[in-house]
């Protein structure tokens, strides 16, 4: 089928405003949004700036806004996004971080905060000197939701709460928080109650389930933020 | 010099990280990626990675390791394979406690399950040898290597895409890099310089690697007049999803997984009828071809678009779900399939170098006749070689965590009295010449030629080879060579230019595709996943050796260097 990619475009550096460039690409139903964006890339205008690299949604490096959503453009079937023959598929970076370069945004904001979770084992007690931690079943499957996040990014771009404060940690931020909160080896919230505890910590979020609609791991972020919360309250008696 | 430290590591995979976190420990250290470091292609691996834990069921290192060699065709260094097997215990265990979430036994240990080529006792049957975290096992081991490397404050350089090296005679004394923010060339100083920058399958047409492996760290030192190692060995994994080359993990099989063809019938009890869907992957992989090539393919078209059935329904939903459950979504966003419910169409697809920079058990470069000092590299990219002629599964997440870490243990002692060598700096500028003519010469998009290398390189260098078919391939390889010095970028732009990376990128494969091919076409004997149907037959007596390939003025050239077979001498390699 022939479709339109209506793509955003933006140069910091040249332009003064953004725009939107239309190619029109022949493509499978079953074809990925990103094999078009590379065929465009290749054969067409190797001036349009994207990131990509494993191709099937588990790097995260193509999250990009597909007609209005956050997706992986790996993981989007043409078919999901344009119905008919002709049909314009509307392609634009993800939000709440400065566009780079067309779909290309500066995630290094996103990183830091990423970062001031101590997304790392604190271990509980001293490693055992030969072999590993006895963990149960059921314990192990307590972290196991929170394991998928790539750091993709779209629940980020997603969230409704850093429209009005853009200082929130953020949804992906709390989902590695509560990968070691939950993990048994842990010492869970200690250090990272300080940051986690913070009108912009866990607490600036108000459950509008944006994150987990968009996910592409399909994780239930908002779940693991109030377990989070409840989590937090319990340590504090509350 | 922009960039002032002792070691630097390209690449931010398991085995760049590892190495970097070993390395640090004494050396000022830096990371130079081309992706962000959670990007990276190790996140992609997924079913496990091996170790002799005996944690479900008696298991040994010295069978893991003969395991190794068998399965590598006896292409193996032997006293290599003993250390994979051996470090891989300890590896296992260092992960599990900086935090690694493996599946669980019901005792609260690191779960364990089968894979292909992995027995007990040397070879009598399958044994459960593979560690796993669900199928996500390499998105596991990044993240937690990662994860150690932010606690330990390793200096990152995301998005710097290195062009060069840097030479004093054979020390190495920096790199060139291209910034992909800026469009600037820079230069980094250092005293030791470990290349992990993965694999190579995008020079195939049907892969399941990331657009991102594109060889560069092979090319670069190729370039450079280090000669690169087995190059004609190239795994293809018999089970990708068809026509995308998306990866079904082997512990699909490991878990009970079942190939079929299209009239109904569990083929492999033909191939195999010890290991059946459990054999080794390039046994399987031809296999499938040649029920797809007798006309037992779905379509029966007997030509290498056609698929065949893996079957895992009667698994039930339960343990699809728990046991492989970024397949079963794989499967159900690109092919509509519940593998819950069917089966999963599948094709061989072109996955793994064994082949690459040759090192020794340190991750020194080492030629056989020359050792390079201050030279590492180390996972894909390098060749120990523990793989031979066929990498067994699981043994890629071995490798890199196995050798990262030895490489970067040896850099940390290294460092310490390594000696400083006059930087070569006209390289830089010749390079930020190369990039301005790229820009300003008005030639072709690369599209064609990046087509038409994977088209030959799957249709001519694949499963199955012949003699004449590889010499077009090579033929084909040279025009593309010349072909591609008559491609330009189109995109002006100084600050995020994707597409002088991309043209260059392009560059690096099209090199290490006429090293394979040519080194394909040079190994007159079948060994491994080289199998060529004018000499059927595996030759120790000629070829029970390691190739050097050179390229030079676009024609390749061979040295040889022994094989290590000190312990098991090489047998017929039946399952």
């Amino acid at each position: 089928m022939k479709v339109e990619l209506k793509i955003f475009r933006f140069n910091p550096e040249t332009d003064k405003k953004s725009r939107f460039d239309t190619y029109k690409v022949d493509a499978e139903p079953t074809d990925r949004v990103l094999d078009s964006l590379m065929h465009v890339y290749r054969n067409e205008d190797g001036s349009l700036a994207f990131r990509k690299s494993c191709a099937h949604g588990v790097c995260g490096s193509d999250a990009m806004r597909i007609n209005g959503k956050e997706r992986l453009a790996c993981k989007t079937l043409i078919q999901d996004v344009a119905d008919a023959e002709g049909d314009t598929i509307l392609i634009e970076p993800l939000r709440h971080m400065t566009v780079q370069k067309d779909l290309m945004v500066d995630q290094s904001e996103f990183l830091e905060r990423f970062k001031k979770v101590s997304p790392f084992l604190i271990p509980l007690e001293e490693a055992p000197e030969k072999g590993e931690y006895i963990q149960s079943q059921i314990q192990r499957d307590a972290i196991d939701d929170a394991t998928k996040c790539i750091n993709c990014g779209a629940c980020y771009s997603a969230c409704p709460i850093l429209e009005t404060n853009p200082d929130f940690l953020g949804p992906a931020a709390l989902v590695h928080a509560s990968r070691f909160i939950y993990d048994s080896r842990d010492k869970g919230l200690d250090t990272r109650l300080e940051i986690l505890d913070q009108p912009n910590g866990v607490w600036a979020c108000d459950s509008h389930f944006e994150c987990t609609r968009v996910c592409p791991r399909g994780i239930k972020i908002t779940k693991l933020i109030n377990m989070t919360k409840r989590e937090i309250k319990k340590r504090k008696g509350e | 010099m922009d960039f002032d430290y002792e070691v630097l590591i390209v690449g931010a995979g398991g085995a760049g990280l590892y190495a970097a976190l070993e390395a640090s420990r004494t050396g000022k250290t830096a990371v130079l990626t081309k992706v962000y470091p959670q990007r990276s292609h190790t996140g992609a691996a997924q079913g496990g990675i091996g170790a002799a834990l005996g944690n479900v069921e008696e298991d040994k290192p010295e069978w893991h390791a003969f395991d190794t060699v068998k399965g590598g065709d006896y292409l193996v260094d032997q006293n290599a394979a003993l250390i994979l097997a051996d470090d891989a215990v300890r590896a296992v265990y260092d992960l599990e406690n900086r935090g690694l979430p493996f599946s669980r036994t019901e005792e609260g240990k690191i779960d364990q399950r089968r894979f292909g080529g992995h027995t007990r006792n040397f070879g009598e049957g399958p044994v459960r040898r593979a560690c796993y975290a669900a199928d996500r096992t390499g998105h596991m081991i990044l993240q937690t290597l990662y994860q150690q490397c932010i606690k330990n404050e390793v200096a990152f350089y995301d998005e710097f895409f290195v062009l060069d090296i840097m030479m004093d005679g054979d020390t190495p004394t920096g790199l060139i890099v291209f910034e992909l923010a800026t469009g600037k060339v820079r230069t980094f100083r250092a005293k030791v310089i470990l290349f992990a920058t993965g694999g190579f399958g995008r020079m195939f047409k049907i892969t399941s690697n990331a657009y991102s492996n594109t060889g560069d760290g092979p090319a670069i030192l190729a370039r450079n007049g280090i000669p690169l190692m087995d190059m004609e060995f190239f795994q293809i994994h018999p089970t990708g999803i068809r026509d995308m080359g998306i990866l079904i993990t082997e512990g699909v099989r490991g878990e009970g997984g079942i190939l079929y063809n299209s009239q109904g019938e569990a083929f492999m009890k033909r191939y195999a009828p010890t290991m059946l869907d459990l054999a080794p992957r390039d046994m399987i992989s031809r296999a499938i071809m040649t029920e797809i090539f007798e006309g037992r393919g779905i379509k029966g078209n007997r030509k290498i678009d056609d698929y065949v059935y893996l079957d895992a329904s009667h698994l039930g939903r339960k343990k699809v779900e728990e046991k492989i459950p970024d397949i079963a979504e794989f499967c159900r966003t690109y092919l509509d399939v519940d593998p819950a419910d069917a089966p999963m169409p599948v094709q061989p697809t072109a996955h793994y170098a064994m082949g690459g920079i040759p090192t020794n058990i340190d991750g020194q470069v080492w030629t056989g006749e020359k050792q390079y000092m201050g030279l590492y590299a180390a996972g894909e990219c390098a060749c120990v070689s523990v793989h031979g002629a066929n990498r067994l599964g699981t043994n890629s997440l071995v490798d890199l965590v196995v050798f990262g870490r030895r490489a970067g243990q040896h850099i940390a002692e290294y460092v310490k009295d390594a000696p400083t060598g006059q930087a070569d700096s006209d390289k830089a500028a010749w390079w930020e010449d190369r990039i301005e003519k790229l820009k300003s010469s008005r030639g072709n998009h690369p599209g064609e030629i990046f087509d038409s290398m994977q088209e030959t390189m799957m249709g001519k260098v694949g499963v199955y080879r012949t003699g004449s078919e590889m010499e077009k391939a090579v033929k084909s390889l040279q025009d593309l060579r010349l072909a591609y010095e008559n491609v330009s970028v189109h995109a002006k732009a100084e600050n995020f230019n994707a597409e002088v990376q991309t043209v260059l990128e392009l560059g690096n494969l099209l090199d290490l595709a006429l090293h394979t091919a040519a080194s394909a076409l040079n190994r007159e004997e079948s060994r491994g996943a080289h199998s060529r149907d004018d000499f059927p037959e595996r030759n120790d007596e000629d070829w029970l050796k390691h190739s050097l390939s050179t390229l030079k003025e676009n024609k390749v050239t061979f040295r040889y260097r022994a094989v290590d077979v000190h312990k098991w001498e090489p047998k017929p390699r039946v399952y």
